[in-house]
């Protein structure tokens, strides 16, 4: 038996899930080509044919059990298995080359995904795994090694795959799956958003794990540190089944709290809001508890080949005001630059991105571009109560003139008798330090401020997080941010505005402590992260908050900081510890 | 023979529902129908082949069919383009 062996992917879906490792295939479409005799040929085609008319009855069966969006899909799907040109010229290649038809049959699918999957537009992208999903159908009746269809799974097991496609997830016997990991995809994949919205565990970007796991090994899978555990010691084991059980009382804890505000017990309320980056994700917000949307990120609309028009992001926005029904929806204008490369507008290399033309800069260099978005975001206001927040801002001229294109784009809007709110809410990311050192002179030009404090703690502290020489000195609770942060709220509240918070700092427990005491009036974090920062308000008082933050402000190194709130939250909310162990 | 030239209105361009909608048209004509964009050249009654093309939004596509319904075939596959496939 092998050893235990540890591979790190992305957290997506928290808890932990033990048990038995069911691998989805990796390589169905690729067949060896194997030599067919002469007087065989006719015999390869009607095995074809047979294995078509199968994958097509199943396929016939999918569709009659579904609805909607998905009924369509399984329904494209069939056709494919019935294009008459596709399957000619396939029936007419195993004949001259007299080749298997899988060999054959796969290469040819092969070839489509290769080409939609070098594609720059995502959608049609999205589309390799349909194909993929229909190519690997037939596949397995071409084989005849039929893989164990998630349909009749016979016990509880840990589905793990290169990627989980819709119709891999619809067919799925879901009471039997108690956990997912996958090597590709993000937060917002399918694989993420269906394991959220199943409750079970799930691990995204464990890369080359399909290599490395056997079906029917033992598996630890923590959904919350990302960490996957292949064919765990007994003394793992142990410690993780204590730790499951911990977490189960505790989300127990967690659920009864769903539907309570977010106050102190003597009355101070925050708004408990998520930040998502996918309109589906509007509806988890509701599911955890949280109130409305901190931030909505509106940069994936854009990183694609062409351009979203006026009426696909005026969709988009109203899908997830409709969503948050009368709870705030704040969208930020869109943030390219820095990491996230665009074609669109021919930037030149930069040698310092983080530092270079990003978020409101690009926009306010496109200015034709910029109105599209704040016409289709002032259009969504109509449906509910948007807010629209700039990022990258440093300093009042920037905000001003972005004012203007706002006023601009309402102009043309009352022209043309289109509605949207005229007492919209316009804001500022606070996540450069000069914003936050002129605090006191940008409140008076907008609503609201909501500080980023992933980016304000790297521009304060000059360290680029990701470069591992000096990401040590990454540290959100280090004294110079933590006084920009105060220095912030109290600007924002001597001028009357509400100040939030969207940086992953609001997500930290420990942390969350001192920015209720520092007067924070929301906080913004994931969706999966709103039960935990629940329990923390609920259970502190803000006289004491009040205190602690006081302390904080007065401790000189981030050590000393991160050590007095862990103490801190370890006396008075011991039951948060099973989410952080070894 | 018949031909026009449309342009691919609906916000995603032909994904698969799209190009389920046009092949279900396309093989509702005797003509042989053809899809031609940027010089490639798909048979409209393949799925496939259209998905292949992969026409996202602004861009032109030429229809051109050959029999004896052309007239009509090039008509109906140029509605349905421009209604957007009822998507929107």
């Amino acid at each position: 038996m092998r050893n235990e062996r540890r591979i790190g992917g992305i957290g997506v879906s928290p808890g932990v899930a033990i048990g038995k490792a069911f691998l989805l295939g990796v390589d169905e479409l690729k067949a060896p080509p194997v030599k067919i005799p002469l007087h065989k040929v006719e015999d390869e085609i009607k095995g074809f044919r047979r294995a078509l008319s199968q994958a097509k009855r199943e396929l016939a069966r999918l569709r009659d059990d579904s609805q909607g969006e998905v009924e369509g899909i399984f329904g494209a799907h069939l056709m494919m298995l019935e294009d008459p040109v596709f399957l000619r010229e396939i029936e007419k290649e195993v004949r001259e080359k007299r080749l298997s038809v899988a060999h054959i049959f796969g290469e040819r699918i092969e070839e489509v995904i290769s080409h939609l999957g070098g594609l720059e537009d995502e959608h049609f992208r999205g589309r390799v795994a349909d194909i993929r999903d229909v190519g690997t159908r037939v596949m397995a009746h071409l084989l005849g090694t039929e893989r164990e269809v998630l349909a009749y799974l016979q016990e509880e097991v840990i589905v793990v795959a290169h990627d989980l496609s819709p119709s891999d997830t619809a067919q799925m016997r879901k009471e039997r799956v108690i956990g997912f990991v996958t090597e590709l995809g993000g937060r917002t994949s399918h694989t993420a958003i269906m394991a959220r919205s199943l409750e079970i565990p799930a691990v995204v970007g464990a890369s080359r794990i399909c290599g490395e796991v056997n079906p029917g090994d033992m598996l630890v899978v923590d959904g919350q540190t990302g960490r996957v555990i292949l064919r765990p010691s007994p003394t793992t084991l142990k410690e993780y089944r204590q730790v499951k059980a911990r977490l189960k009382r505790f989300e127990k804890t967690l659920s009864r709290l769903r539907d309570l505000p977010a106050v102190t017990p003597d009355g101070r309320r925050v708004e408990l809001s998520a930040n998502i980056e996918a309109p589906e994700e509007a509806e988890e917000i509701r599911r955890k508890g949280g109130y409305g949307t901190g931030l909505f990120r509106t940069e994936y609309l854009f990183m694609r080949a062409t351009l979203p028009g006026e009426d696909e992001q005026f969709e988009v926005y109203s899908q997830v005001v409709r969503s948050c029904g009368d709870c705030p929806v704040i969208i930020r204008t869109v943030d390219l630059g820095g990491d996230k490369f665009v074609s669109h507008f021919r930037v030149p290399r930069e040698v310092n991105p983080f530092l270079g033309r990003r978020g409101i800069r690009l926009c306010l260099q496109n200015r034709g571009f910029f109105k599209i978005q704040l016409r289709a975001i002032l259009r969504a206001s109509a449906l509910g109560r948007v807010g629209i927040m700039f990022p990258m801002v440093s300093g009042v001229g920037e905000v001003r003139e972005a004012k203007g294109v706002v006023e601009e784009a309402k102009q043309e809007l009352r022209g043309q008798g289109i509605e949207f709110d005229e007492g919209i809410q316009v804001g500022i990311m606070v996540e450069v330090p000069s914003a936050a050192i002129l605090a006191d002179l940008l409140a008076p030009e907008v609503n609201f401020f909501s500080i980023g404090t992933n980016d304000l703690t790297q521009y304060c502290l000059a360290v680029d997080r990701v470069n591992p020489n000096v990401s040590y000195l990454y540290e959100p609770l280090h004294p110079a941010v933590l006084k920009l942060i105060n220095q912030v709220v109290e600007a924002g509240h001597r001028q009357g505005i509400w100040v939030g918070l969207c940086g992953e700092l609001g997500a930290d427990p420990a942390a969350a402590v001192a920015l209720l005491g520092m007067g924070l009036d929301e906080l913004s974090v994931s969706p999966m992260a709103i039960p935990q920062i629940k329990l923390v308000i609920r259970g502190t008082a803000y006289s004491l908050a009040q205190r602690v933050a006081k302390e904080v402000l007065a401790i000189t190194t981030p050590q000393g900081i991160r050590e007095y709130l862990e103490g801190l939250l370890k006396n008075n909310f011991p039951q948060l510890n099973p989410v952080h162990h070894g | 023979m018949e031909e026009a030239t449309i342009t691919i209105l609906n916000k995603l361009g032909i994904h698969v529902r799209p190009a389920a909608l046009i092949v279900q048209l396309a093989s509702k004509f005797e003509s042989e129908i053809k899809l031609n964009k940027d010089g490639v050249e798909v048979d409209a009654k393949s799925i496939m082949g259209v998905m292949m093309l992969a026409a996202g939004m602004g861009s032109k596509l030429k229809i051109t069919a050959e029999g004896r319904d052309e007239k009509e075939a090039v008509a109906a596959l140029g509605d349905l383009v421009e209604a957007k496939f009822n998507e929107e």
